[in-house]
């Protein structure tokens, strides 16, 4: 049997008495300022509390000041803008952190709340604001606020460095390379704020032998952007040694192996000969892992063209396929990244059959309007949002008349 | 941008008999339309009364808020005239309270045609000191309340805006919208604060093609009346009248005698 616990709840009446609160010391000494006012704002009574904290006399306060006069500039007009008009349609205002101008000009943050009681019998009606010293808690506030500031700074940088590294993967123009127009378009995926891991490249290897790359690298941000400058660097390397692709990409490979990365790779490497006098314009494209560019000519439906070949950066030893095609006037080759048939809507792909007849509305276009029609069929697929980088570019051999 | 959108983007509410006379409301900084409350009702009898928001404030369509448009008082009063224009409205009276009368300064401007009169509220062409000019504030009055906007939104939050635009009316959300009548994105609010009180249009006064009415109240630290009367000088048809209204919202504080003096000007 366990015996009833004394009740806590009842005190001891005699305590109750001595502490003897009275509704005047509650109201004078209570741990917030009190101040009430007519409803244009001329303070009519205000606590001992409140004249404590700002060092006012009551004689300077009653029938004499504003409550909108004791706050600092900025917070006369937010009063003027938003506190006034709040409590007329409100009725209350609650949490509005204010700064009081105190009699020896020293500010003090406060958290302001009032009411308007509005009397029916007794006109227009008075407002009742409560006080609260907030220094502390402004000052953290204030903190909070640079913090984000400085967060907001720091993703303007991040964005920065992302787009400079970016753009130090694709070159600033396409160059030019004689008898043959090129163009090429790069749209990172979402904001721009990550580092893509999409990338090409074209550039002279001798006289009339020029390589165009165009790749992938799997994942995003920092990791993938540091292979992708490998992967970059080592294509321009590799290509002055040698002049066929698969051995271009077989060093690739090496180089993505021994740096141990984990991450794998996707390329189309593509050696373009632009011919003398009558010869004709030859490519000969390998690729690793990657999708073959799509071919068109003027009276020739697209096609892919070239032979699928091993993923770079997982096999110790790769032989990738070479495929050699020769260009006629008016023949188009798009070299593009999985961004292009990928691009989603709902469960929907753009996908191949869409990439085909984009290409053959425009093949009749130079190379730079093919590329930006591309982009922004892909683009609009995609409601203007696209989820993945899109890299692409565009070689075609003009009309002999054009 | 068509009309559903127009009107959807301003958040426009008519009432009123559809073949009146068009009164159309502009509230000014820091609030809503909600600042017509008191002022509106009292016209739908006999004018076609038109409320929206500007364009960022209230519930109006924040995703069509564009910094380089609204960095301009210009940018709102081009946005009261596709109003007008969508609506079809000819022989507006446009009431604008604060900055908002000098955007319909800027639109009856723009447009004589469409507007009958003008109801200034509380106006100020300048609100900074310039030499002789005493606009009431200097520069660093301007960073302070920056300051003071910063310190009160600590609460918004992008994730509250949905609730907060979306539905006004709800009680059951009362909570969290306390205040939200004047209330928006912090960005917002130092930009509009930025145009609205680093803005001068004293040299479009004169210019003014109606009649227009300058409200004052009798101690308006946000627009003194030596600033109204500058503005009833400028003007080349104005009337002037003070109330006995103090504070910057006699819209609010002081409805019946606003509505009177409305009307002893528009008879």
């Amino acid at each position: 049997m366990v015996e009833n616990p004394p009740d806590r709840g009842v005190v001891d009446l005699g305590a109750l008495e001595l502490v003897n609160e009275c509704a005047e010391d509650l109201y004078d000494n209570a741990p917030c300022g009190y101040l009430s006012s007519l409803a244009d704002g001329t303070i009519v009574k205000v606590n001992q509390t409140l004249l404590d904290w700002t060092g006012y006399r009551r004689s300077d306060l009653i029938g004499r000041r504003r409550f909108s006069q004791l706050l600092s500039a900025g917070g006369r007009i937010f009063y003027e803008t938003h506190y006034a008009p709040l409590l007329h349609m409100q009725g209350a205002v609650k949490e509005i952190a204010l700064e009081l101008v105190c009699a020896d000009g020293r500010q003090l943050p406060v958290l302001v709340n009032s009411v308007l009681k509005q009397d029916k019998t007794s006109g227009p009606g008075v407002i009742r604001t409560t006080v609260f010293d907030a220094t502390d808690r402004r000052r953290y506030e204030q903190e909070l606020l640079a913090a984000r500031q400085r967060a907001e700074q720091a993703e303007g940088r991040a964005r920065l460095l992302a787009q400079t590294l970016q753009n130090s993967f694709i070159p600033p123009a396409p160059p030019r390379i004689p008898g043959i127009d090129l163009a090429a378009a790069y749209r990172p995926a979402g904001r721009g704020d990550e580092v893509g891991g999409d990338f090409y490249d074209v550039f002279e290897t001798a006289r009339g032998d020029w390589a165009v790359v165009l790749g992938d690298v799997c994942g995003k941000g920092a990791e993938a952007a540091g292979i992708t400058a490998l992967a970059r660097y080592t294509v321009r390397a590799a290509a002055m040694r040698t002049r066929r692709p698969r051995q271009v990409l077989a060093t690739l490979n090496e180089a993505l192996i021994r740096q141990n990365a984990d991450r794998f790779w996707t390329v189309v490497y593509a050696r373009l000969r632009t011919g003398r006098g009558d010869a004709p314009v030859r490519l000969t494209i390998a690729c690793g892992g990657h999708q073959p560019p799509v071919r068109l000519g003027a009276a020739a439906p697209p096609a892919m063209v070239g032979t699928p070949g091993p993923l770079l950066g997982v096999f110790d030893e790769v032989t990738v396929p070479e495929t050699v095609v020769k260009l006629a006037p008016g023949d188009v080759v798009v070299f593009h990244t999985d961004g292009v048939t990928e691009g989603r809507r709902g469960r929907e792909f753009f996908g191949d059959a869409r990439l085909h007849r984009a290409l053959w509305a425009s093949r009749d276009q130079d190379a730079d309007t093919i590329a930006a029609r591309l982009v922004q069929e892909v683009l609009a697929f995609q409601s203007g949002q696209s989820r993945d980088d899109i890299a692409i570019v565009v070689v075609k051999v003009p009309d002999r008349d054009g | 941008m068509g009309t559903a959108n127009i009107l959807i983007r301003n958040n426009v509410n008519l009432s009123g008999p559809a073949d009146g006379q068009p009164m159309v409301f502009a509230h000014g900084f820091g609030c809503d339309q909600h600042m017509w409350r008191f002022i509106a009702p009292a016209f739908a009898d006999d004018y076609r009364v038109v409320l929206f928001d500007h364009v960022g404030f209230g519930q109006s369509d924040l995703a069509a808020y564009d910094r380089v448009k609204y960095g301009s008082l210009q940018g709102y009063a081009d946005d009261v005239l596709e109003i007008c224009r969508e609506l079809d409205l000819t022989r507006v009276v446009f009431v604008g309270h604060s900055v908002s009368a000098m955007i319909g300064v800027l639109a009856a401007i723009a447009e004589p045609d469409r507007f009958d009169r003008l109801v200034l509220v509380g106006p100020s062409p300048r609100y900074i000191d310039d030499g002789g000019y005493v606009g009431g504030f200097t520069e660093r009055d301007i960073d302070d309340l920056l300051g003071s906007l910063d310190s009160n939104y600590l609460g918004w939050s992008s994730a509250m805006a949905p609730a907060i635009m979306g539905n006004p009316d709800r009680p059951e959300l009362g909570a969290e919208l306390t205040n939200s009548f004047c209330r928006t994105d912090p960005d917002i609010a130092r930009d509009f604060a930025q145009v609205t009180f680093r803005s001068d249009n004293r040299a479009d006064l004169a210019k003014v093609p109606v009649p227009c009415l300058v409200l004052q109240c009798s101690e308006d630290i946000i627009a003194p009346r030596s600033v109204g009367e500058f503005v009833h000088r400028q003007i080349p048809e104005s009337e002037f009248v003070v109330l006995d209204a103090t504070g910057h919202c006699p819209n609010l504080s002081a409805p019946e005698e606003t509505v009177a003096a409305m009307r002893a000007f528009l008879r």
